[in-house]
């Protein structure tokens, strides 16, 4: 038995050439090969890549879709991110239980499914959304899930799962998905159709300072969120000293509520690459990595034969499109359920094979960013928007969008709304136009940017989505207005808390703090000083915070105090009197009264 | 003895070791400030039970750990404008909530049928009606009643208190200097 396992996880630690920097994909790997990574596991790698058995721990333990223990042989993970918790979770996950005979979390007795539950998937536009392991399950309904849980408990396969599939490269047979695209408005940049090979023709004519230039020009900033300038972002890596380059695509869009990357990936791989290897031919580097969120695994298999195909057709590898020294591959990089690997530092952490944790910046990765060397991280988007930009130049790109913010976004819209799904747009629309765009419904609220920035209510709905008012990475999310905004609030702070890498004090126990005292007042237990007390902590913690999850994870309850502040006011009351609400002695002495035998007096 | 116009003040041990009322006296020779400042209402120190009236300041010493205390805090918060946790062991709950991480269960067994030296055939809980219930866990009072200003230290220094006291009376705004909360 145990020389079993030593031959195959010795094969698996081969296959990545028994580097230890590629940890993130041997356990995840063993994981898939023998459904957990155990200590002899552990052991085993680590002799095998000349670590510690506690290093690879920390990896193995970091992320949510690797386990220690074994699971079900299939694995349900049911999204149970607010879009879906508004779209019925409740009576799916209590229908797909009860069906199973387990509750969340465990697995049934024979070893051959567990169900839990998991973050946004990237699905919130067909939500209820599960991962039935690699296969996407959208659209649940309680009939649909207990379906589910029938014909698994028959044959144990996801892939036969696969009834129908989805619209364009969904139905690709290496893609074979039910997921569909929902593109609901096509614009230039991204949705106009592209030809492999377009923008590099019109890059290796330049010098790379000139690419430069021209991605300078167009005034592209960031998709991923914070809209750091591209161009600049490209010239300090470039500029910075190192042996190697690197490009790196965050592919991770975990953000809650965003699924346009992919779609994107879907729908135009070809652009992304292409936008990364004119990245390349600008930095002078030679190597390119996407790091896809392991919910996207299902697109893993297409996404490879793309680069394959670009590989054949010389726009990847050697002398690219015969320009000698322009060499340039791209590799990609699976992340294993962590939201925080999103975050640049941390993604870079999770490429080297360590745990996912962000790093502290200064040095920001321009400067030394991958093994060490200078890097870009730009955002799926960001991508095949330089694609296009070389391709059609930066004028034609900058007299799109608003004064300052040039271009397009591609927005994932969802929630309460008829028409939910992806839309690229001119920067410089208003929310309001959105709310009609997706016939939203009696729109009381708006997450615009997801949780990491802040809901809006009415009177904002006049705003412009851009970096100089309501600046988004793509998700915009519509509550109508029966919805419970401190609620919302609420489940936030628990998936922040949930995602929290545990580095630093503030992020790890602040935002636990933080989460007692909001439900205090939202079960209406709260006073007047309670909402003071919330202020000070959520500036605390994003202001003494290491990276942008624990800076940007008070915001939903920062944002609900300012642009909803009466809703907070109206349910805390001064109550100096007497116990707090929130102290119940007759349950504090119950198990005194139970053991002693006799009942409080005080009661 | 008391003079009407005199702020009151009351204190209270609840599950603490008097250490913190120990470091009240020790404010050496300003307790005859004190004495001129204030009039105490009840309080250990002049063993009052009871509250006659309403007190401007209530200062507490020791969390809760069982039905008695919760029901002097209570007290103790109906009948002062300004209520203090004094100490540790009223901010944090302190030694006597080391036992929070057990069940009350084992605690009891602990205490009266295990421990070495126990004699106790009839396996019997102490349960007179004198003896107040104990609370599943150690609160902090925080977590009972509202709190209004906190003394950190253990014991929190005569400084630290005097300073507060005065602070409160005199309506200024509390603030202790950083060696009077600084214990390393
Ligand atoms: C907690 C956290 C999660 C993030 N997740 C993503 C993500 O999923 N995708 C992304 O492109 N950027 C994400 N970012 C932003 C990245 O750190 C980085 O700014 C971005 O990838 C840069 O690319 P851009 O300049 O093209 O936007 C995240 C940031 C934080 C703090
Ligand atoms: S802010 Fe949170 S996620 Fe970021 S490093 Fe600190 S603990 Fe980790
Ligand atoms: S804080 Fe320290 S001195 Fe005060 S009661 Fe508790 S243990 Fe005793
Ligand atoms: S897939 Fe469930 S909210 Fe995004």
């Amino acid at each position: 038995m145990h020389q079993a396992l030593v031959t195959v996880v010795e094969d698996i630690c081969g296959r990545y050439g028994f580097d230890r920097t590629r940890m993130t994909d041997i356990v995840i790997a063993v994981q898939q090969r023998l459904g957990c990574v155990s200590t002899e596991a552990m052991e085993i790698i680590a002799s095998k890549v000349n670590s510690h058995r506690v290093e690879v721990e920390s990896v193995v333990t970091f992320y949510a879709f690797l386990s220690v223990k074994p699971r079900g042989r299939v694995i349900i993970r049911l999204c149970k991110d607010i879009v879906d918790w508004m779209k019925g979770y409740d009576e799916v996950a209590d229908a797909m239980a009860k069906e199973l005979g387990v509750t969340m979390g465990e697995t049934t007795a024979d070893g051959g499914i567990t169900l839990t539950s998991t973050p946004c998937i990237g699905m919130s536009d067909q939500a209820p959304a599960a991962l039935v392991n690699d296969v996407v399950v959208p659209n649940l309904t309680p009939e649909r899930g207990r379906q589910v849980i029938r014909d698994l408990r028959r044959h144990l396969d996801p892939a036969q799962l696969i009834t129908m599939v989805g619209d364009g490269n969904n139905a690709h047979p290496l893609v074979h998905s039910m997921v569909r695209n929902n593109i609901r408005r096509r614009g230039p940049v991204h949705f106009d159709g592209f030809e492999s090979g377009c923008a590099l023709e019109r890059t290796i004519d330049q010098t790379p300072e000139n690419v430069i230039a021209t991605i300078r020009a167009s005034r592209l900033r960031g998709r991923g969120g914070a809209g750091f300038a591209t161009g600049q972002k490209w010239e300090f890596a470039r500029n910075a000293s190192g042996e190697r380059r690197y490009v790196l695509c965050n592919a991770d869009e975990g953000e809650p509520g965003t699924f346009k990357d992919r779609v994107l990936l879907t729908e135009c791989p070809d652009q992304v690459f292409e936008g990364m290897t004119v990245a390349g031919y600008a930095l002078g580097s030679d190597s390119g990595i996407v790091y896809l969120r392991g919910e996207y695994a299902y697109l893993r298999a297409f996404l490879e034969n793309v680069l394959e195909t670009r590989r054949r057709q010389g726009l990847l590898g050697k002398a690219i499109l015969g320009k000698p020294g322009f060499d340039f591959d791209i590799r990609i990089q699976m992340g294993a359920g962590a939201y925080v690997c999103g975050e640049e530092t941390a993604l870079i952490s999770s490429c080297e094979g360590l745990r996912g944790d962000p790093k502290n910046r200064p040095p920001f990765p321009a400067q030394k960013g991958y093994m060490g060397c200078p890097t870009i991280v730009n955002n799926v988007e960001t991508f095949s928007a330089a694609a296009r930009i070389m391709e059609r130049g930066a004028n034609w790109f900058a007299e799109m969008g608003s004064e300052r913010t040039t271009g397009t976004k591609v927005l994932s819209i969802c929630g309460d709304c008829r028409k939910p799904g992806v839309y690229e747009v001119p920067f410089g629309i208003t929310a309001r136009e959105l709310l009609d765009m997706a016939d939203a419904d009696n729109p009381g609220a708006m997450l615009i940017g997801g949780p990491c920035r802040q809901m809006i209510g009415p009177e904002r709905f006049g705003g412009q989505i851009c970096y100089d008012d309501l600046a988004t990475g793509g998700a915009i999310l519509i509550f109508n207005r029966a919805r419970n905004k401190l609620e919302i609030a609420e489940h936030y702070l628990d998936f922040f808390i949930e995602e929290s890498c545990g580095h630093c004090t503030p992020c790890r126990v602040g935002l636990v703090l933080l989460k007692e005292v909001v439900h205090k007042v939202v079960s209406g237990a709260g006073e007047p000083s309670d909402l003071d007390y919330m202020r000070r902590l959520a500036n605390v913690i994003s202001q003494t915070s290491r990276c942008g999850l624990g800076q940007a994870a008070p915001n939903p309850v920062l944002g609900a105090l300012q642009n909803f502040h009466t809703l907070y006011a109206d349910m805390v009351s001064d109550r100096k009197l007497g116990l707090l609400s929130t102290f119940d002695l007759s349950k504090a002495v119950a198990d005194a009264e139970l053991r002693v035998g006799r009942m409080s007096q005080y009661v | 003895m008391s003079t009407p116009s005199k702020p009151r003040v009351a204190t209270t041990s609840l599950c603490g070791c008097f250490g913190c009322h120990m470091s009240i006296l020790d404010i050496d020779e300003r307790l005859f400030a004190l004495a001129d400042l204030v009039e105490f209402a009840r309080s250990p120190i002049n063993d009052y039970k009871e509250f006659d009236g309403r007190c401007a300041v209530g200062i507490i010493e020791g969390g809760c750990c069982n039905e008695e205390n919760v029901h002097v805090l209570e007290d103790f918060r109906k009948h002062c404008n300004i209520l203090v946790s004094m100490g540790e062991c009223a901010i944090n709950g302190g030694i006597p909530a080391m036992r929070n991480n057990l069940p009350l269960r084992e605690c009891l067994e602990e205490a009266y049928l295990k421990s070495p030296g126990i004699w106790n055939p009839a396996g019997i809980l102490p349960n007179d009606i004198e003896i107040p219930l104990l609370l599943h866990r150690v609160y902090p009072c925080h977590e009972v009643v509202k709190i209004d200003c906190f003394i950190p230290g253990c014991p929190p220094p005569a400084d630290a208190i005097w300073d507060t006291v005065v602070a409160l009376l005199t309506g200024k705004p509390v603030t202790l200097a950083y060696e009077r909360l600084k214990y390393d």
